[in-house]
């Protein structure tokens, strides 16, 4: 079996007295796209940050590409990690340009390779650079930005990439559109993801696995086919709600 | 004598004073800045720091300039008479608001653009030069902005510690009932101070991001 790339081995977090996490287990394999699927409190968007170490586990360990988190360097980690989250997080004062190559001006690449790979970001995300690079974020549409957001993510060509609910703040029409680049974007980079959302659809859609967490614990774990075929009642709730919401 | 000459004696004593004047106010928030600004950046995640330091900073401005000046004098080391007691005394002042608002303008900053920054793995050094800084840079302008107007107002008392400046002539004014003379002080020093609040305002303005 291949060495899994994010592996959450009985993990617990806790916030004070409000426990957020128990004893989770999970792992990341090369080329999957994990969907932490849950509602708002569920503990997904933590599961998430124990990952790049902007939260540290209570108990049990989060290994990151073959390394425990708190045996990381803390900044090595997260830029090893390409994070999006919604309205893509970027930085007001800079331009697109600055903000997609931020985590290569961290790690203190040449002017020139950080152009280049700008460059080359931006194209793939459908925002050529001649038109958008100078461009500051609020000139920018919530879509753009959010495109904006995932570009700076692959910047550093990190393995695995992390996304907190990135399309939800977007309209129906553009959040259609970005999954369906996402899925493009997928095919063509191969990347590793886990990806945080409430959104059954949007599960069912990106995931080639779904995992579902209620109150800081795992319900279910297991493909989009098996998801739809189960008939755990939580995994049914959950589904109906979003039928009525749809 | 003519009103002419009048008013070239006053110019030719004025305008050094008028000199003397600017280098205190510009010597006192440089310094208030170099201590004020760095250490307002450095306690502002700490509401711990930040109550101590900005309690302090309070009780300085709370001590009547005058008294302040007077209280400088006899210290040894620090104390005596002239230029450097003033400016000491100025930067005390001078020190809240630049501490106050480069605080303010930190705390400002939008809780989710400081956590994407951390996620994209800054340094401690490398958020506050690339985010925090840039990102205060307008409230922190309004603390400079402050700080110079209000130690033009307050360094006229300078003269009362042999310190120079344009208070020399409100304080010889006042010592001979001469209205003329203490507006002769006064006068420079209002529109010096409303010509710094229009400058500082104008940097101010470009600092901001949005």
């Amino acid at each position: 079996m291949p060495e899994p790339l994010i592996e959450f081995r009985n993990v617990s977090y806790a916030a004070g007295e409000r426990r957020i996490l128990e004893n989770l287990n999970l792992q990341v394999l090369a080329g999957e796209t994990v969907v932490l699927l849950g509602r708002s409190g569920s503990g997904k968007t933590t599961a998430l940050r124990l990952v790049n170490g902007m939260l540290q586990a209570a108990s049990g360990s989060v290994t990151v590409l073959g390394k425990s988190v708190p045996d990381w360097e803390p900044e090595r980690l997260k830029r090893s990690i390409g994070y999006v989250i919604q309205e893509g997080g970027l930085l007001p004062h800079f331009t697109v340009a600055r903000n997609v190559g931020l985590v290569p001006e961290l790690e203190g690449w040449p002017k020139e390779r950080i152009q280049a790979r700008v460059d080359e970001l931006l194209h793939l995300v459908g925002l050529p650079m001649e038109v958008y690079g100078s461009r500051m974020p609020r000139q920018l549409s919530g879509g753009q930005r959010q495109r904006v957001g995932v570009a700076r993510a692959l910047a550093a060509d990190p393995p695995v990439l992390l996304f907190d609910e990135p399309f939800g703040a977007l309209d129906p029409v553009t959040r259609a559109e970005l999954q369906r680049e996402f899925l493009r974007l997928r095919m063509d980079l191969g990347k590793t993801s886990l990806f945080v959302t409430h959104d059954v659809r949007e599960a069912l859609l990106l995931g080639t696995r779904i995992v579902l967490l209620e109150a800081g614990r795992l319900l279910f774990d297991g493909t989009a086919a098996n998801f739809r075929a189960s008939n755990l009642p939580a995994l049914i709730a959950f589904q109906e709600g979003a039928n009525d919401v749809f | 004598m003519m009103f002419s000459d009048i008013l070239q004696d006053l110019l030719e004593e004025g305008l050094p004073l008028l000199g003397e004047h600017i280098f205190l106010v510009a010597v006192s928030v440089t310094v208030a800045a170099i201590i004020g600004i760095p250490l307002g950046l450095f306690i502002a995640a700490s509401p711990r720091w930040r109550a101590i330091a900005l309690g302090i900073a309070n009780a300085g401005q709370t001590i009547p300039s005058l008294a302040l000046f007077g209280f400088l004098i006899p210290l040894p080391w620090v104390g005596g008479i002239g230029a450097r007691t003033a400016i000491e005394a100025l930067v005390l002042y001078a020190f809240l608001p630049i501490l106050r608002n480069t605080v303010t303008g930190v705390l400002n900053i939008d809780p989710g653009i400081r956590d994407s920054a951390v996620a994209m793995g800054m340094t401690r050094s490398q958020l506050v030069r690339l985010v925090e800084l840039p990102l205060a840079a307008r409230s922190i302008m309004g603390g400079l902005r402050i700080a110079t107007v209000t130690s033009i107002g307050t360094a006229t008392i300078a003269a009362a510690i042999g310190g120079g400046g344009l208070g020399v002539f409100v304080f010889r004014g006042i010592a001979s009932v001469d209205k003329w003379t203490i507006l002769a002080g006064a006068l420079p020093a209002a529109l010096l101070a409303l010509a710094a609040d229009a400058l500082l305002g104008i940097v101010e303005r470009r600092c901001a991001v949005e």
